[in-house]
């Protein structure tokens, strides 16, 4: 496809409008979106660009005026916003949005499983253990040496991790 | 006239390093959010303010026993610092470019080495990063998922058991890390084989970045090298893949460094000389010829060429030259014209003396 404005170079770049809810489409050659201020000369591949580019091809139009209309339930953000910024508000977005997020993010990371550190997994949870028995020879340490203001610091960070693994 | 009571220095600048010829320092970055406040980006103020108010408890006022050493925490309010302050913070890489733009409720933490920052309310709540000299990005990772538990301690982080940290971004989601190592590469970049050396490194799912990382320009043959994918790999992983790719680099760029001095040795002696001779006698040098100069004036000391300066003199005046050091040492704002005259005084004053001044 050539471009709308110089009707010379083939068109690299597709800019579609809203204003007022009506949309309109541009098809723009690199040198005449520069010219018209579409893109910044520096922001040509940025993250940005490439996520809204995968996220919004031509091909995939029908789905993109579907997705138009979803909104984020606890931040507010909507797809449209989304598209545009390529990032998300809120960890909810990763719900709302997660038919339309799948693809981007294998695409981007060639997987789609965490499987590394976790909050809540069992290494945490031996790790966690381990710091309480090291504080608790600490402890033992310091009440030989009388000092029992430094004991009761230790002894109430112990408190605090064995509540926070949930043991007693 | 220059003032060095007016600049505090990263011990990551400080301290000599394992590799330290070719790896100035070692970064692990965590980006982490808390859960059910929404990310710095769809906050409203007080959403903001609670983030920091909980950092600040979970940081202050206590000494933080991470791997048998104490950390103390500090912390600065970027809208409340003069631009040249925050961009000190920037030049010695324990900020983003784009953190120390105006923006509500930004807070950076940082501990008294320097070692540890923590952006608060950047694209991410939080951005968790360790900084050491030479290559450790071993031991980096250790301090970065000890400081990480502790917050986690204090707070529930959001995390999805599927795609793991969740992030503003869907680039950084999963592990949320960022592992790094900045490499000073002159042989390599002057031998043309610089970009193979990128082709090769982004096979393996690294990428190469400029001195303040995304989107930045190199300067003084200095890049950094990072991960590019966060899901999908354990953090050691990860970790281990730099960490191998990194050696090789070292080995590159060593056998190019070997092989400028026995194919090319009057080429190189003269670079490396000239550039020394700039350095000590310029009345007026801009940051980016300066870094390019000293990068030559480092080739050559740990070529053996020059012998009477010292490597960690050099690796302080890579920070020192650049703008807002500058202006911090002088102690005012001034243009880029005095600049350029005043670096090249900061320059000659430093190159008097073997181990510098400041």
């Amino acid at each position: 496809m050539l471009c709308d404005k110089c009707k010379k170079n083939e068109a690299s770049i597709h800019i579609t409008k809203y204003v007022n809810d009506e949309k309109s489409e541009v098809y723009l050659c690199e040198e005449c979106a520069k010219e018209t201020g579409h893109i910044d000369e520096n922001d040509v591949f940025s993250f940005k660009n490439l996520i809204a580019g995968i996220l919004n091809p031509d091909t995939k139009d029908y789905e993109f005026q579907q997705g138009e209309v979803l909104k984020c339930e606890n931040c507010g953000l909507s797809y449209k916003e989304f598209v545009k910024e390529g990032k998300v508000g809120c960890a909810d977005c990763y719900d709302t949005f997660e038919d339309n997020l799948l693809p981007l993010i294998k695409r981007i990371h060639g997987s789609e499983k965490h499987i590394g550190k976790a909050p809540e997994d069992m290494h945490k949870y031996l790790r966690v253990k381990e710091d309480i028995k090291q504080l608790k020879e600490e402890m033992e340490q310091v009440i030989e040496e009388e000092n029992f203001e430094k004991a009761a610091e230790l002894r109430d960070e112990i408190y605090a991790l064995k509540k926070k693994i949930g043991s007693d | 006239m220059f003032n060095k009571n007016n600049i505090t220095l990263s011990s990551w600048i400080k301290q000599k390093g394992n590799e330290d010829q070719i790896i100035l320092s070692s970064r692990i970055r965590l980006a982490r959010n808390f859960k059910k406040i929404p990310f710095p980006g769809q906050s409203k103020k007080e959403q903001l303010d609670k983030v920091v108010s909980k950092m600040k408890d979970i940081l202050l006022n206590k000494n933080l026993k991470i791997n048998g050493e104490n950390y103390k925490f500090n912390y600065i309010e970027i809208e409340n610092v003069s631009p040249v302050k925050r961009n000190m913070y920037v030049e010695k890489n324990l900020s983003s470019p784009e953190f120390v733009k105006n923006g509500y409720g930004k807070i950076l933490f940082y501990d008294q080495d320097e070692k540890i920052s923590i952006m608060v309310n950047e694209e991410d709540h939080l951005r968790i990063q360790i900084l050491l000299p030479g290559l450790q990005i071993n031991k980096a990772w250790q301090i970065a998922d000890k400081i990480d538990d502790i917050i986690e301690q204090n707070t529930e982080y959001a995390f999805s058991k599927k795609w793991g940290y969740l992030s503003a971004c869907p680039t950084n989601i999963g592990t949320g890390l960022r592992a790094s190592v900045m490499v000073h590469l002159p042989a390599l970049n002057l031998s043309g084989n610089i970009n193979n050396l990128f082709e090769v490194v982004g096979k393996l799912g690294l990428t190469v970045r400029g001195i303040y990382g995304e989107g930045s320009e190199s300067s003084g043959n200095i890049f950094q090298i990072s991960n590019q994918i966060t899901l999908g790999s354990k953090e050691e992983d990860i970790i281990d893949n730099l960490a191998s790719v990194t050696k090789q680099v070292i080995n590159q760029e060593q056998t190019s460094r070997n092989r400028l001095f026995s194919e090319r040795e009057v080429f190189i002696k003269n670079k490396i000389l000239r550039s020394y001779g700039k350095l000590k006698y310029a009345y007026s040098i801009s940051t980016n010829e300066a870094m390019e100069l000293l990068s030559y004036v480092k080739l050559g000391m740990e070529m053996g060429i020059i012998k009477e300066i010292d490597s960690l003199l050099l690796k302080k005046l890579f920070i020192l030259i650049r703008p807002a050091h500058l202006q911090s040492l002088i102690g005012k704002e001034i243009n880029s014209e005095e600049r350029d005259i005043k670096r090249a005084e900061l320059i000659k004053n430093e190159l008097n003396v073997k181990g510098g001044k400041i």
